[in-house]
């Protein structure tokens, strides 16, 4: 497999990848050098790829399992992840203040669920995967994902309607 | 879509039990177009969804960080090896011109001192001799 082969292959989840490895890492740098290390990997192992067949549900995976050992080997080292994301990159939609508070607050939101919970969130709301390919990225049964989903829209439903309705955040 | 329709939808979003179709539709809803007050909380959240999926990874995938280095290294243990076996032999070589020389001085030293005492006599036996021819010139 050449490499134009292998990056047409990974070019179309790269972003998904991305993004769910900041979902987990919270910090962009993190994000980005977690990706570059998983296609590292893939790359490395790219005479396996053919055997697979969902190479991007397998790189889900790897993802999840990375960013795993990344925060384990961070709280045994003692050290807190600093959440630096100066600028974010969603100027085009945010042209209310109040508008763009509550979304941001839902970004608060999933950040405190549960990792199960979160990854699952990001998996189905943000990447729309569907409930057989999350179950195999997460290793769980197709119920168990759909409870722990439910779980999780509820919470920041919740949480959303208590500011709604008191109007704090 | 119709009000109901919807908070039917949302009511299923909520248990997980919504398809992908559906969940479009509900975004789709609350992302575009005007939302009925009672569901407003829920604009915030599949607002974040949307634009969160706009998120890309910017820098480029680079497959090949290690391999050059190593390259490198093996050239370089070539490259060593080499410079070790020439030096050796220049080396070796040196060594033996060295002995040589050695040797050669020591041995014209010897030389230079047998001739020098080979010298002193020869003068010794002239002067013997002068003795000598003296005396046989007198006794005749």
């Amino acid at each position: 497999m050449k490499q134009s082969d292998f990056l047409k292959i990974v070019f179309p989840f790269k972003d998904k990848v991305f993004r769910f490895a900041k979902r987990l890492l919270v910090s962009s740098e993190e994000a980005e050098d977690a990706t570059q290390e998983l296609f590292l990997k893939l790359w490395k192992n790219k005479e396996k790829i053919a055997e697979y067949k969902n190479v991007e549900a397998f790189a889900m995976t790897m993802t999840k399992n990375y960013c795993y050992d990344r925060l384990k080997s961070k709280q045994a080292s003692n050290l807190t992840l600093i959440h630096s994301n100066y600028k974010e990159k969603d100027t085009s939609l945010d042209k209310k203040i109040e508008y763009r508070d509550s979304v941001n607050q839902v970004h608060r939101l999933i950040q405190n669920l549960p990792e199960q919970q979160k990854i699952i969130i990001q998996l189905r709301d943000i990447e729309q995967y569907d409930f057989d390919e999350i179950s195999k990225m997460v290793d769980m049964q197709p119920t168990a994902v759909r409870v722990a989903l439910s779980r999780a829209r509820k919470k920041i439903r919740q949480e959303l309607t208590k500011t709604h309705n008191y109007g704090v955040s | 879509m119709e009000l109901a329709n919807i908070e039917k939808l949302v009511e299923k979003y909520l248990n997980a039990e919504t398809s992908l179709q559906e969940e479009a539709t509900l975004k789709n809803y609350f992302t575009e177009g005007t939302i009925a007050p009672h569901l407003q909380e829920y604009e915030s959240m599949f607002c974040y969804f949307t634009i969160s999926k706009q998120e890309t990874f910017t820098k480029t995938i680079q497959l090949e960080t290690k391999k050059p280095s190593g390259k490198n290294l093996k050239w370089l243990s070539v490259a060593a090896s080499f410079a070790l076996l020439v030096s050796v032999f220049i080396g070796s070589q040196e060594y033996e011109k060295y002995q040589q020389e050695k040797t050669f001085t020591q041995v014209s030293y010897a030389l230079n001192m047998l001739s020098l005492n080979l010298k002193k006599g020869e003068r010794a036996i002239q002067k013997v001799q002068t003795y000598e021819n003296t005396i046989n010139t007198i006794l005749k």
